[in-house]
């Protein structure tokens, strides 16, 4: 109704007539995620998919495309090696991810106590996790060398038939390497669970002792039930770790005695680059796969399966 | 003479080189709804957390029906507490929440039974019973935090900001509530607020509290009528006290150009002289026809009008001052208007300009 | 005035018997996590006789840097007998231009995703996600097969643009997740005033992220450099990372072991992320735990 509206209709109409073309609009956003986009399609999908695919081949010293069906994971679940690794992986696995979960919260409840040196404290427990793994694995060898180490000590000290000798015994090395593991990724959960906890209202601890409930209880009852997000984040990260264990086993025994303490990610490496092995190798790298799909997937239903219920 | 339910001697807390509470003494009487009222970091909360055995004193004694507590332990003081965020155990449904502390202490399965019950009924929280915190409303959760108190059988109820976490509707219904509890069980109950509006409908005495030490503990009335000095007259009431700088002589207050007589007002001491501050509260100086018989009447020009609906707040000006006066919601003022006010002595409140006590 | 009776302050048993277990406890976990650095320098410091003759944990009687001149100058890997020093300039020469690169191109990636999300783009984020979690012996292989075409396998160059490719899952979540939560506000009013994608970003959001970088620095450190497998398969044993040499000198030895310079060698390998660890303190925590939440 008044000239302000006329004129702006007027400006409108005016404008040059020039809508910028769908693709063109983000164009420095789409150019600089050209490298994102490349490595997500060729090197993890491509890739991916190239191994699987070839795993059904009998390619051996080069990469060939003659598929044989599943004779390379016949032959895979035939072989003792891998076998063993596959088993060793499961005994490792299971213990690592009891022992870590209890170790790692059994330390941050003593943390949480606000004592002192807290710091001092929680410094010396997760310096580990800065060390590479195959310095973790040679000095965990070296401690645990028969001729001067643990065993050593301990019949130095009178226990003349003491004997402490995991790397050389076929039945319990994959232990040794426990001892090893434990030691350097116990640090990082234990502080993952140290924020779960400083992360619950002070008033809950408030109400348990109004209440009367001990120390301990509060921690098995109350604090552990709402720390269900923290356990599984820690349970997630320990098994995604413990699948793609190598550089450990390949510093501390070297998969001995023997085949004692192989893992499948070593069966990968020795016989797609020692062995000249492909086949075998794409066969037991996508037999891994499988095995971290199977821990996402209860993972991936319990994040976000409970989400779209609740 | 009434029986002292919680009596507090001489606490002293200090964190490091901080002192938060001071020499603190006060008795609760058996059966009375204390207030415990405050702006934050007055140790309001403090003192509770104390009582509650939460905190430990540097020094002074906690008694609890006649017990000295100061070294017991919270669950061995016979109290029950309500937090700010309800604090209730998540994984638990309200039954369980509510039995947890009672399975703990052994209490037999019937007694449990029979005490869930009666809080279930007198809390009206029977229906949710079987639920869980995260499926309940705030008001609901309010209520099983309480009913967890209630369960304790206990004497003494110590409640901290518990429905500071509230929407300002559900606040107001829950207070409701919470007064008919009060009438209802007649237990001692010791409640923290920084709402003066709270303070002033569930107390039947307020301790109003500044810097760790209590400012004046009397009921409603007394700190409404009578504040013992300028921090409580300031605190209290909404809007806030006038407060006009003045200087007073042989029962006059000299403000600027105007006298005020101050004939009808209670001097604690009918003899001082001095620099003085002269407090009204918006709400009792007289506007129209009550300012015929006032005492002391004057014309102020009006700056600003805020209607609010129930009253009409104008900002006026006297003696070069800011100055509100408090009108019924459906008088007509308009700025640049002269309005005629009129001041009683006998609701007036003096304070001393240095040490800021009631005269 | 006070009755009789408990005033003030419970008076605290220091060694109550809680106390005891509790510090008790702590102490000797400590110990086994000190342990193996104690060994590692102990052993270092010792003459091989000395060895031989004591334990583990036996101090030194006699201080000698002797094993650690010989692993750092003298130590065989294959036919170069020139020691760790080798591995150790390989590894920084990894080490500068993977942690540059992968973080350049994660910051950007990140902020893009955080403002710029166009179509196709949170799909392509979520694959690489999903990459971060398949095991690296998948894609060996085929990066091996890309190197070679472009004529990079066996260099460092090579092995640079692997570790570039496997960072960017977690540094570009770490990224994206810091510039979503810089208010939205203020980028708005950036583009008001006219500013584009590469002026806000250079002049706005890098300036007041210098926290997250020094977080992702500290991440990628110390993944790279104590990387391993990705060492061992792509590069040739002259360009060996520090790591690799190190394993070779310890585990490939026939004959004569020398527990002293094998012990002085995987301390100076484990020196440097030591050394930013002790020196970062809280950020380092933050890193890890920003690393590790993934997805």
């Amino acid at each position: 109704m008044s000239d302000e509206q006329t004129n702006a209709d007027r400006a409108i109409a005016d404008a040059p007539q020039r809508k910028p073309i769908k693709w063109l609009r983000y164009l420095p956003a789409k150019i600089a995620s050209i490298p994102m986009i490349l490595t997500a399609m060729v090197v993890f999908v491509g890739g991916s998919v190239w191994t699987i695919v070839h795993s059904f081949t009998k390619s051996r010293l080069l990469p060939k495309l003659d598929f044989v069906g599943l004779q390379q994971y016949e032959r895979l679940w035939g072989t003792k090696r891998w076998l063993v690794s596959v088993e060793n992986l499961a005994i490792f696995g299971i213990c690592s991810l009891i022992f870590t979960l209890i170790i790692a919260f059994v330390l941050a409840a003593m943390l949480d106590r606000k004592i002192r040196f807290e710091d001092a404290f929680r410094t010396i427990f997760l310096y580990p996790f800065a060390l590479s793994f195959i310095v973790t694995g040679l000095v965990w060898q070296w401690i645990l060398n028969p001729d001067f180490g643990i065993q050593k000590i301990m019949q130095g000290v009178g226990w003349e038939s003491f004997t402490f000798d995991p790397l050389n015994n076929p039945d319990i090395v994959i232990f040794g390497v426990l001892i090893a593991a434990l030691w350097q990724g116990t640090g990082l959960i234990m502080c993952i669970m140290l924020a779960g906890m400083r992360g619950i209202d002070e008033d809950i601890w408030k109400a348990t002792r109004v209440d009367g409930i001990s120390t301990w209880k509060t921690y098995v009852v109350v604090i552990i039930p709402m720390m269900k997000p923290v356990f599984i984040t820690s349970l997630v990260l320990i098994a995604a770790g413990i699948v793609k264990v190598y550089d450990l086993v390949v510093a501390q025994t070297s998969g001995g005695p023997g085949i004692a303490s192989e893992v499948p990610a070593k069966y990968v490496y020795d016989k797609m680059f020692l062995s000249q092995n492909l086949g075998q190798g794409f066969a037991a790298s996508t037999m891994m796969l499988v095995m971290v799909i199977i821990i996402l997937v209860p993972y991936a239903y319990l994040q976000y399966g409970g989400r779209q219920r609740g | 003479m009434q029986e002292v339910s919680v009596s507090v001697r001489k606490l002293d807390l200090s964190f490091g080189a901080v002192t938060v509470l001071r020499q603190l003494d006060i008795d609760v009487h058996d059966g009375e709804f204390l207030v415990l009222l405050g702006s934050s970091g007055c140790g309001k909360s403090t003192l509770l957390n104390c009582i509650a055995g939460l905190l430990e004193a540097s020094d002074g004694q906690i008694f609890i029906k006649g017990t000295n507590v100061t070294w017991a332990e919270p669950s061995e003081r016979g109290i029950g507490m309500v937090f700010q965020s309800y604090a209730l155990y998540p994984q638990m449904t309200v039954e369980g929440n509510l039995s947890f502390g009672l399975k703990n202490a052994r209490v037999p399965k019937a007694e449990i039974k029979k005490r869930i019950d009666y809080a279930a009924q007198v809390l009206q929280i029977e229906p949710l019973l079987k639920r869980k915190p995260g499926a309940l409303s705030g008001g609901q959760r309010q209520r099983v935090a309480i009913g967890r108190a209630l369960v304790r059988d206990v004497d003494v109820f110590l409640f901290d900001e518990p429905l500071s976490n509230l929407d300002a509707k559900l606040r107001a219904d829950l207070r409701v509530e919470l007064k008919r509890l009060h009438n209802q069980l007649e237990n001692t109950m010791i409640y923290v607020t920084h709402d003066q509006i709270e303070a002033m409908t569930l107390a039947d005495r307020i301790a109003i509290m500044k810097s760790g030490a209590i400012q004046q503990l009397g009921s409603p009335d007394e700190i409404y009528n009578r504040p013992m000095n300028k921090y409580v007259a300031d605190f209290i009431g909404s809007p806030a006290m006038n407060f006009l700088e003045g200087h007073l002589n042989k029962g006059v207050i000299q403000v600027g150009e105007h006298g005020f007589p101050m004939t009808g007002y209670e001097f604690v001491d009918g003899n001082a002289t001095g620099d003085v501050w002269l407090g009204i509260r918006p709400e009792h100086i007289l506007t129209g026809d009550g300012t015929t018989n006032a005492a002391f009447q004057t014309t102020v020009e009006v700056d600003i009008v805020e209607p609010t609906g129930a009253d009409t707040l104008v900002l006026a000006t006297l003696a070069d001052a800011p100055f509100r006066v408090r009108m019924d919601g459906q008088a007509r003022v308009r700025p640049g208007e002269t309005l005629v006010i009129g001041i009683n002595p006998a609701a007036a409140s003096v304070f001393d300009k240095e040490s800021e006590q009631r005269l | 005035m006070l009755e009789d009776g408990p005033r003030g302050a419970k008076p605290k048993k220091r060694f109550s018997r809680n106390n005891i277990i509790l510090y008790g406890t702590l102490l000797l976990v400590a110990m086994y996590y000190i342990l193996p650095l104690y060994v590692m320098i102990v052993t270092s410091l010792k003459g091989m006789p000395e060895v031989r003759l004591g334990n583990v944990f036996s101090p030194p009687v006699e201080v000698t840097f002797q094993p650690w001149v010989k692993a750092w100058a003298e130590a065989c890997t294959g036919i170069n007998c020139d020691g760790l020093s080798r591995g150790f300039w390989n590894s920084v020469r990894i080490l500068v231009p993977s942690v540059l690169l992968s973080i350049a191109i994660a910051s950007v990636n990140g902020y893009a995703l955080a403002n710029w999300r166009f179509k196709g783009s949170e799909l392509f984020f979520n694959i690489l996600i999903i990459g971060a979690f398949i095991p690296y012996q998948v894609m060996l292989y085929p990066i091996v097969i890309l190197l070679r075409e472009i004529g990079l396998y066996g260099s460092l160059w090579g092995l640079i643009m692997v570790h570039t490719i496997f960072g960017m899952p977690i540094l570009t979540l770490l990224f994206r997740n810091y510039f979503a939560s810089v208010p939205e506000e203020l980028f708005k009013a950036a583009r008001i005033d006219g500013a584009g994608f590469w002026g806000i970003f250079l002049r706005i959001m890098l300036p007041m992220s210098l926290p997250i970088f020094v977080v992702a620095i500290i991440l990628q450190v110390t993944g790279i450099w104590n990387d391993f497998l990705l060492g061992v398969v792509y590069t040739k044993p002259d360009v060996y990372p520090m790591t690799v040499q190190l394993n070779n000198i310890v585990n490939s030895v026939q004959g004569v072991k020398e527990y002293n310079v094998n012990m002085a060698a995987t301390l100076l390998t484990g020196l440097v992320p030591l050394i930013i660890y002790f020196a970062s303190g809280k950020l380092f925590v933050r890193g890890i735990a920003a690393g590790a939440v993934k997805g």
